[in-house]
């Protein structure tokens, strides 16, 4: 490389860094203004309010409150996640919430939207003239910041029901064989992802979240007693045989109602409680 | 760029709008320094006992997120609730008369049927159908609520639609066993 190049890479520097640093903020702040306020040709813009649960850890004595945000629906995706990720990427990025697939089989973006417990991103936005949409995160757990709940006692609660396959290994050396039929009575339970919109929108798991293990975590437990290759069903209804861990369902059903995968962890509790009942 | 205005992603992209010779990498930071956008990071290592009393103290003051104020009024909880209330009341109502049965003559108000036909019969029309209506209304719906829960026992009506349908069901079945009991 000589002198020259040197000097003319240089000047390129200089002049780029002039172009950047003087004349170009402002022309790119003027290109995201045209970006997030010019409505596309034709369309009228179709405001709605968002009131959004909003909790700051790093202002703990400030009490939870409710903001208002304002979004153009014609400048929006269709679902609520749409919404919320709009609102972060463009008016307040300090807005806290958890997302990942966008499809609703990650579980992640599970919150309280108009009162009931579901998926941001399989929940379309209300489009109906001047009705505003609140969120809320799921309801009593604690927040670790807005709409994001801890886990840790949910996740807990599953790992004690020992969710994995307890069998000896088949004595063939083959792989653990299962009729079509017996494979049937697992569909609509090991779908679940998890989400835990069920267990936060059961009262009995508002009221005893510490010992009784809520609607996700039964039924997985169920799942587990209704495989036929598995062989610690026994134990696994003994565990069950207090007064809190599985007797605190009343059969409220809330869980099925709200499950965004459709699935009915309430009818999965009544098979557990009356197999527990019948068998001997 | 209108699909990624759709999904909220139009800041981003036009923010990524730097012209090619930009892109370099010494170039954009100090462009960024001239902005005063450099974030400088300095790590504190704290002892594992200090790091968990700060997670600890910040634990203790984070909020429970709203519930049964916030949750949407359904069939379901609401009802539930319901059936517990009556149930609660109608046990209360069950013990206290019993206690005042028993007490009565000892403590000298006299708390038998011939006395309670004759408070009844003294009092007004109105006084005696709301009086009715109060006692039959939380029975009727807690004894069809109870059928309903004898049904979920043995697995049955455990679809979501049927559970909205049987709910609505004893709702109605309460308002009219409410008015034959009153009548009777």
């Amino acid at each position: 490389m000589s002198i020259t190049d040197l000097a003319a890479r240089s000047l390129i520097r200089s002049q780029a860094w002039r172009s950047v640093s003087s004349s170009a903020p402002s022309k790119y702040a003027q290109a995201s203004k045209d970006q997030s306020s010019a409505p596309p040709a034709g369309k009228e813009p179709l405001m709605k309010t968002f009131k959004i649960y909003r909790w700051n850890p790093d202002e703990p004595s400030k009490k939870p409150y409710l903001q208002s945000y304002s979004v153009d629906l014609n400048q929006c995706g269709p679902m609520i996640l749409d919404a919320i990720i709009k609102i972060k990427n463009e008016m307040d990025p300090t807005l806290t919430f958890r997302r990942s697939c966008r499809e609703g089989i990650c579980g992640s973006c599970a919150m309280n939207i108009d009162g009931q417990n579901t998926l941001a991103c399989l929940c379309r936005i209300d489009r109906a003239g001047g009705k505003e949409t609140k969120l809320y995160p799921l309801p009593h757990m604690y927040i670790v910041k807005d709409l994001v709940p801890d886990m840790t006692q949910f996740y807990k609660q599953y790992k004690s029901i020992e969710p994995w396959l307890q069998a000896d290994p088949p004595a063939d050396g083959k792989e653990h064989r299962q009729s079509i039929d017996d494979r049937a009575k697992l569909d609509g339970m090991y779908e679940c992802i998890l989400c835990a919109c069920c267990s936060t929108s059961c009262p009995s798991y508002w009221w005893n979240q510490d010992r009784y293990l809520g609607p996700a975590s039964l039924m997985a437990a169920y799942r587990w007693m209704a495989d036929s290759r598995d062989k610690a069903g026994f134990a696994r209804k003994e565990k069950m045989q207090n007064e809190l861990s599985m007797y605190r369902c009343h059969t409220i059903f809330n869980c099925s109602r709200t499950c965004p995968k459709g699935l009915n962890p309430g009818k999965a509790i009544a098979q557990m409680k009356y197999e527990m009942a019948t068998e001997s | 760029m209108q699909a990624a205005r759709a999904v909220g992603l139009g800041v981003r992209v036009a923010s990524r709008n730097y012209p090619a010779i930009a892109r370099n990498g010494l170039i954009q930071r100090s462009a960024l320094s001239s902005r005063g956008a450099v974030r400088t990071v300095t790590l504190k290592p704290v002892s594992p006992a200090t790091a968990s009393d700060v997670l600890n103290s910040q634990r203790i003051k984070r909020p429970s997120s709203p519930h049964f104020t916030i949750y949407q009024p359904q069939i379901t909880w609401i009802g539930s609730i319901a059936n517990r209330a009556t149930g609660g009341a109608l046990s209360g109502l069950l013990y206290a008369f019993s206690i005042a049965y028993l007490a009565g003559p000892v403590v000298g108000i006299p708390v038998d049927s011939a006395h309670i036909v004759d408070l009844v019969h003294s009092l007004p029309e109105w006084a005696k159908v709301s009086g009715k209506t109060l006692l039959a209304a939380p029975f009727a719906y807690h004894a069809w609520n109870g059928v309903r829960h004898l049904a979920w026992d043995s697995v049955k009506f455990m679809t979501v639609k049927q559970v909205t349908r049987t709910g609505y069901a004893v709702l109605v079945a309460s308002a009219f066993s409410t008015v034959y009991l009153v009548m009777m």
